[in-house]
């Protein structure tokens, strides 16, 4: 389990601009924020950089991360809830080693959070940002491969191809069967991919207080969601949206409202259901 | 020969971008939200701290500015395109970037306010004001905001607010708005509905 307060002190790297990116790129990155920002939903194209880690890592996300970070934030990283997994361990020293900053494990403490596929059990504040690491930015992608007609689908609004998905999810299961990267409606205007995080968070978008930025590295797209913004998942009135729920409480802290991992724990296949959210188990604990 | 000499631009270029990127995006975040943005440069003086602040943190290379008459000076001009790089041009629609002193009439008319396609290829006008507050009393409502915001914006003519509900009709496009006055600013994003 990780330290509560992780002292990542690296010197500074000299060879590196602070924060990694060059002045023009974090500008370019800066305005394409502030785009994404004036049009909740709709995916701002940026010129993305090669970062040194492959794509599929979260190289959208640490461009984001780069074009914000300075000196005064302190910052988390979370792969699947988790402060203490690969990839968020080898992102949060990244950033200390480039950018100096502070980094920590609790959700309170944190002014800038870049998350791998789920978002905090702990509410977010006014004044925090959240960083999402996307694979595939565009919801409509696996409905219609050509960008150039995902691109005009949004320009028109046209999203029945996502309803009538939907809908044939629920004639061949019974019910919506997506899961996690669920599809939600950002202002009532554009149609947005969550990034592949639980349907069980998507309730914790709707006009969260923390500024949502999302950025995706091999699709170099960035988008986001103000704070207090509305954002709605895509269902029926006959099939309203719903998320997971579990039967069983957390093993380590005994929590029955968070999202649960389930885990096999020895060689004759016992089972454990634990806090995906290791500082928010952590803390009941 | 006359000698002019050139204010400062940022002490500490990476940092003080850094710092005033945040502030502005806090403001654009908050639409309706006063933010200081701390520690900006004063510039040439034509130009309030928060518009040189907002220049010399977005405008580069890239991004053509626009001055309106009032203020494109030739100390501002210099400023400018030695602190940013920025090429300045004469037409409204091939800028990035416009300065517009409020009190003018059709404020937006001719900016670039992107496409069905591409929303995001529009204009970002810095409006320079009297005050940002003690003005006409109007009422904000959109993303960002928690219900409602009141904005007391001083200086903007009678055409103002019909011009801006009509570019928030344009949406997906419509251009963004930062008013600047002293070293504070609000930010409008076209998604903000006002009521004045």
């Amino acid at each position: 389990m990780p330290d509560t307060t992780i002292q990542d002190t690296l010197p500074q790297d000299g060879a590196y601009n602070y924060a990694y990116l060059d002045e023009q790129t974090k500008r370019m990155i800066r305005r394409a924020i502030l785009k994404a920002v004036a049009v909740p939903g709709y995916q701002v194209p940026f010129g993305g950089r090669e970062m040194p880690l492959p794509y599929g890592w979260g190289t959208g996300g640490i461009q984001v991360t780069a074009a914000l970070i300075g000196r005064d934030d302190t910052l988390k990283v979370i792969d699947q809830g988790a402060d203490d997994t690969t990839n968020a361990v080898s992102i949060r020293r990244f950033f200390a080693r480039v950018a100096q900053v502070a980094t920590t494990t609790h959700t309170g403490e944190a002014t800038i959070i870049q998350t791998r596929h789920r978002v905090p059990e702990t509410p977010l504040t006014d004044g925090q940002i959240l960083v999402f690491q996307v694979p595939i930015p565009e919801p409509l992608r696996m409905l219609e491969p050509r960008e150039t007609e995902t691109r005009t689908l949004h320009a028109l609004s046209e999203y029945g191809v996502m309803q009538v998905s939907l809908y044939e999810s629920i004639a061949r299961h019974g019910r919506i069967a997506k899961t996690y990267n669920y599809p939600v409606m950002v202002n009532g205007r554009y149609i947005m991919s969550p990034s592949p995080i639980p349907k069980f968070d998507n309730p914790k978008l709707d006009r969260s207080p923390a500024l949502q930025l999302y950025g995706a590295g091999r699709e170099k797209r960035i988008y986001a969601v103000p704070p207090h913004t509305p954002v709605k998942s895509l269902d029926f009135d006959d099939h309203p949206f719903e998320i997971e729920t579990w039967t069983e409480s957390c093993a380590l802290c005994g929590s029955t409202e968070s999202f649960l991992d389930e885990m096999i724990v020895d060689d004759d296949g016992k089972r454990l259901f634990v806090c995906s959210d290791t500082d928010y188990c952590e803390s009941r604990r | 020969m006359t000698m002019t000499f050139l204010a400062p631009g940022f002490a500490d270029p990476s940092h003080d971008a850094q710092r005033l990127f945040r502030g502005v995006l806090d403001a654009f975040s908050h639409p309706g939200r006063i933010v200081e943005l701390r520690d900006a440069p004063a510039g040439p003086g034509t130009l309030s701290i928060a518009a040189i602040g907002f220049l010399l943190t977005f405008a580069d290379r890239e991004t053509p500015l626009w001055l309106e008459a009032g203020v494109d000076k030739q100390e501002v001009r210099d400023f400018l395109r030695f602190h940013a790089g920025a090429p300045i041009v004469q037409a409204r629609e091939a800028a990035t970037f416009g300065v517009i002193v409020a009190g003018g009439g059709e404020p937006f008319a001719g900016f670039a306010i992107g496409t069905d396609t591409y929303p995001d290829r529009a204009a970002t006008l810095v409006i320079e004001v009297p005050a940002l507050d003690g003005g006409r009393s109007t009422i904000w409502r959109g993303p960002g905001i928690d219900g409602e915001v009141r904005v007391a914006i001083d200086g903007l003519g009678d055409g103002f607010w019909p011009a801006w509900s009509a570019n928030h009709a344009l949406i997906p496009c419509g251009v963004d708005l930062v008013f600047a006055c002293g070293s504070r600013l609000i930010a409008l994003p076209r998604s903000i509905a006002v009521e004045a």
